[in-house]
């Protein structure tokens, strides 16, 4: 790992101990790693301009989702989009307990740390995640991710479409409750992830590598 | 914090027993911590014999199956479906599990913490009280037969369940009541009254009750002319007085009241009018709203002059049932409380019909009530069923009076159908000659019952056998219940033709738990909670009283007393008065919320907690028929 020592010491400590955490020895078995579901809320699309304004994240370990084991976290942005509130439904001045974007930048990356990360159509959330860090001047995420619409993809006869977690929901009989709210997407997501995987160790010997890698030459993102 | 997810979690435990009974605070709690797993179809849960988890489990979508090996044989016990908890009673028992569990389909669970629920269960004893229904029902297993007795032998909460009812909450009374000697004249004895602001005074010497002076005392006594202020309390006091001991309870309290149609109630040391009296309890001690208390419905009973007007005052004890049902206050205490109202109106009814004949009966007689009226569980306007005995008659006037008798009885039953008594479909009524008859008449007839059991005797003798007092000269009544214990005990054989004719009801579940509903008729896909449920448990408790010659119709009553004779089958008894009362008290909610009998349930609309509650109740169902079986040696009836 080559990083500049100036750089370093400069860095939060939580992202001394995000660092350090990724020092220790990675479980290389589905069932031992720890694996963070998560997604996110925004003022738009746009990677430069729009704002998070929710993080929700889940972890699974040995196969089962653990409730205690999560963050729900508001974020106070100066900027705002009236266009998307429809979608998420998180007003500028609302009832819900904000914290500024450092502050939950921190918390999120205290949560996470060397986990598996995994989200639907991963990229937006990270990139969104990784805007923010640039903005407190940290490098990017390091973590190991997995995007439950490629994982759907390596199911048989899967691999010609797109597909959006509403669909999926349909598919794997997933209730919608909660859709667009970032814990209620993370919280699908989980129980998608968990469905595809028992669905892809019915199909043939899973190992912990192919969730990483992609079905087909073309890649996704 | 806001927790999107436990929020979600909470929105589906909450409907689930014991979830429903655990205040919002603790079940968001709970909810923030729990773990969800999915299972494919055949995936092991844990197996037999695996040392428990951290967790028990409830099935948020889709069925488990729970099996055992028995002689390395695979043995399907049962498949629990949405709502069903399973895996707790090893993690409260700590032990290894007992059955293994295996994943029917697709399944995603909800594991709850113990260490979490350990704490729930001491602090809410309706959970307790729910998990207890849950696993008193699995007491039987014959794989857990060592479990018994020490079943729940670490939680310490399940004494106080009993002790949570409002029934058994102790009513408050006046202490260190006052009171005159007897030979007080009654102007002193008004007197001290005046003074001390007080509508009775108690006659006693050396501190035990001898009798009771009330304001009525001296308004129809006194006020009248009849005795003079002068005379001693002695006079006009009520003697003797209705005693009870100290930790007297709201329960037995207005029963008592009820009962002896007394206003007030001595309490003393040892509960017999012979101990030292610590205190008095008056009705309005009782302390409940006025005109919806039975004690006011049985004061206007006695007072009512024609059958519309019952009629009005058992509407009213209708609407008192549903609301002792809303406050949850048990079955018990309801159905005491109907009976006594149903039996004060028939008294009433019987009294009527004495004025309106015109001529007194002319000799000895008592009415009866037969079925569900006889077992005191009646709770809804159900038919009529009673007959009548009268005293031994010489020949030469025995039509006489049977006329009498029969005319008597027929007034008397249209007057119960006015009311809102049905007549009984199967004509089972004093008006038919059939069932007005002498003492030396019913005997012959159960004698014939007992000695030649043919299926319409048997059927006849499942009614007649609880028939109860209601009215008239107790002793007949007393001759009859003694002589068919006699002939009963000279036959045990015929036990065994009870115990088979009980055994063709049809049962409750099919194969895989699922409901046997009716498969054509008007109630077609509709479930007969009489005939498949209450009627089982009601006539094994039935044919257990007679083999012991217990003089107790009430079916709870029964299975209480049965405890108490045969302790080594007190968890299977106890198991069916649990069910037993859980069974009424559903079908009544049934019938006053669809205004009929309740005895057809319409399965699709139940909620899932009612089913899982209905089906709780059939295991000691099965459990007790399996032991009809044995007993009663049916297998050796043709």
């Amino acid at each position: 790992m080559i990083f500049n020592w100036f750089t370093y010491r400069k860095y939060p400590d939580f992202w001394k101990n995000y660092l350090k955490s990724f020092k220790q020895k990675q479980p290389k078995s589905i069932e031992e790693t720890r694996f963070v579901v998560f997604d996110t809320e925004t003022t738009g699309l746009s990677i430069t301009t729009d704002r998070i304004l929710s993080i929700g994240a889940i972890s699974i370990a040995k196969n089962s989702i653990d409730v205690a084991d999560s963050i729900e976290i508001y974020l106070k942005q100066d900027e705002f989009n009236t266009e998307t509130v429809e979608i998420h439904g998180i007003l500028k001045d609302g009832n819900l307990k904000k914290i500024t974007e450092n502050e939950a930048i921190k918390q999120f990356i205290e949560f996470l740390g060397n986990a598996v990360l995994v989200a639907h159509h991963t990229a937006f959330d990270i990139e969104m995640i990784n805007a923010a860090l640039k903005r407190m001047k940290l490098p990017k995420l390091k973590n190991k991710t997995i995007d439950t619409g490629i994982l759907y993809k390596k199911l048989a006869n899967k691999k010609d479409k797109l597909y959006n977690l509403d669909v999926l929901c349909d598919e794997f009989t997933i209730p919608k409750h909660d859709r667009h709210t970032a814990s209620g997407d993370a919280f699908i997501t989980a129980l998608l992830f968990l469905k595809i995987i028992s669905k892809l160790k019915k199909e043939r010997t899973v190992h912990y590598s192919d969730l990483f890698r992609t079905s087909n030459n073309k890649g996704l993102i | 914090m806001k927790n999107t997810i436990a929020e979600r979690i909470f929105d589906f435990l909450k409907d689930y027993p014991p979830f429903n009974l655990i205040s919002k605070e603790t079940l968001l709690e709970v909810s923030k911590r729990i773990e969800i797993q999915y299972f494919e179809k055949d995936q092991i849960i844990f197996n037999q014999n695996d040392t428990p988890h951290e967790h028990f489990y409830i099935i948020y979508e889709g069925a488990v199956r729970l099996y055992r090996f028995i002689d390395n044989e695979k043995h399907n016990l049962d498949i629990c479906d949405e709502g069903d908890l399973f895996g707790l009673r090893p993690l409260i028992m700590q032990e290894n599990y007992l059955m293994g569990a295996a994943a029917n389909e697709e399944t995603i669970l909800y594991g709850i913490p113990i260490s979490l629920f350990n704490g729930i269960i001491l602090n809410y004893p309706k959970v307790s009280q729910f998990l207890i229904a849950s696993f008193a029902t699995n007491t039987r297993d014959p794989f857990s037969d060592k479990h018994k007795g020490k079943l729940f032998a670490n939680v310490s909460s399940i004494q106080k369940i009993e002790n949570s009812f409002a029934e058994t909450q102790s009513a408050k009374y006046s202490k260190n009541p006052i009171t005159c000697s007897i030979e007080t004249s009654i102007k002193e004895a008004s007197m001290i009254m005046t003074k001390h602001i007080i509508n009775s005074i108690i006659v006693a010497k050396d501190y035990i009750p001898i009798g009771i002076i009330t304001d009525k005392d001296i308004r129809t006594k006194i006020g009248t002319g009849i005795f003079s202020i002068f005379d001693p309390v002695s006079k006009i006091m009520s003697s003797p007085v209705v005693t009870f001991p100290e930790k007297i309870t709201v329960a037995e309290a207005q029963i008592a009241l009820l009962k002896h149609k007394v206003s007030h109630i001595c309490i003393t040391k040892d509960g017999t009018d012979k101990s030292e009296l610590v205190g008095i309890l008056a009705e309005h001690d009782l302390n409940i709203l006025q005109t919806n208390n039975p004690m006011f419905l049985v004061r206007e009973i006695k007072y009512a002059q024609d059958a519309e007007t019952l009629k009005h005052i058992r509407t009213k004890a209708s609407e008192l049932t549903k609301g002792y049902l809303e406050q949850e206050i048990p079955i018990y205490f309801i159905t005491k409380v109907i009976t006594e109202i149903n039996i004060a109106i028939t008294k009433r009814i019987i009294r009527l019909a004495i004025k309106e004949l015109g001529q007194d009966p002319p000799v000895a007689y008592a009415w009866l009530a037969m079925g569900s009226q006889g077992r005191s569980e009646q709770l809804l306007m159900t038919d009529q069923d009673n007959a009548l005995v009268f005293e031994n008659v010489d020949e030469d006037s025995y039509l006489q009076v049977k006329e009498y008798f029969l005319k008597f009885a027929t007034l008397i039953t249209q007057k119960l159908h006015i009311v809102g008594f049905e007549y009984c479909p199967a004509n089972i009524m004093a008006s038919n000659p059939k069932w007005c008859l002498s003492l030396k008449e019913w005997k012959e007839q159960f004698k014939d019952w007992v000695k030649h059991p043919t299926s319409d005797k048997i059927l006849l003798s499942i009614i007649f056998f609880d028939f109860e007092y209601i009215f008239g000269d107790k002793e007949l009544y007393n001759q009859m219940s003694e002589s068919v214990f006699k002939y009963i005990s000279k036959k045990q054989t015929f036990l065994g033709f009870l115990s088979k004719a009980t055994l063709d009801n049809p049962p409750p579940l099919g194969f895989f738990k699922q409901f046997l509903v009716e498969q054509d008729g008007e109630n077609k896909d509709h479930f007969d909670i009489k005939s498949r449920a209450i009627r089982p448990l009601v006539d094994a408790a039935r044919i257990f009283s007679l083999h012991h010659s217990l003089k107790v119709n009430n079916t709870i009553a029964r299975y209480e007393k049965l405890m108490e004779v045969e302790s080594q089958n007190k968890d299977l008894f106890e198991s069916c008065a649990n069910a037993f009362k859980i069974l009424l008290q559903f079908r009544t909610l049934q019938g006053l919320t669809n205004n009929d009998s309740g005895k057809f349930v319409d399965i699709n609309n139940l909620s899932k907690s009612d089913r899982l509650k209905l089906k709780s109740c059939f295991k000691p169902i099965k459990n007790i028929q399996d032991s009809l079986k044995l007993r009663f040696n049916v297998s050796q009836i043709p």
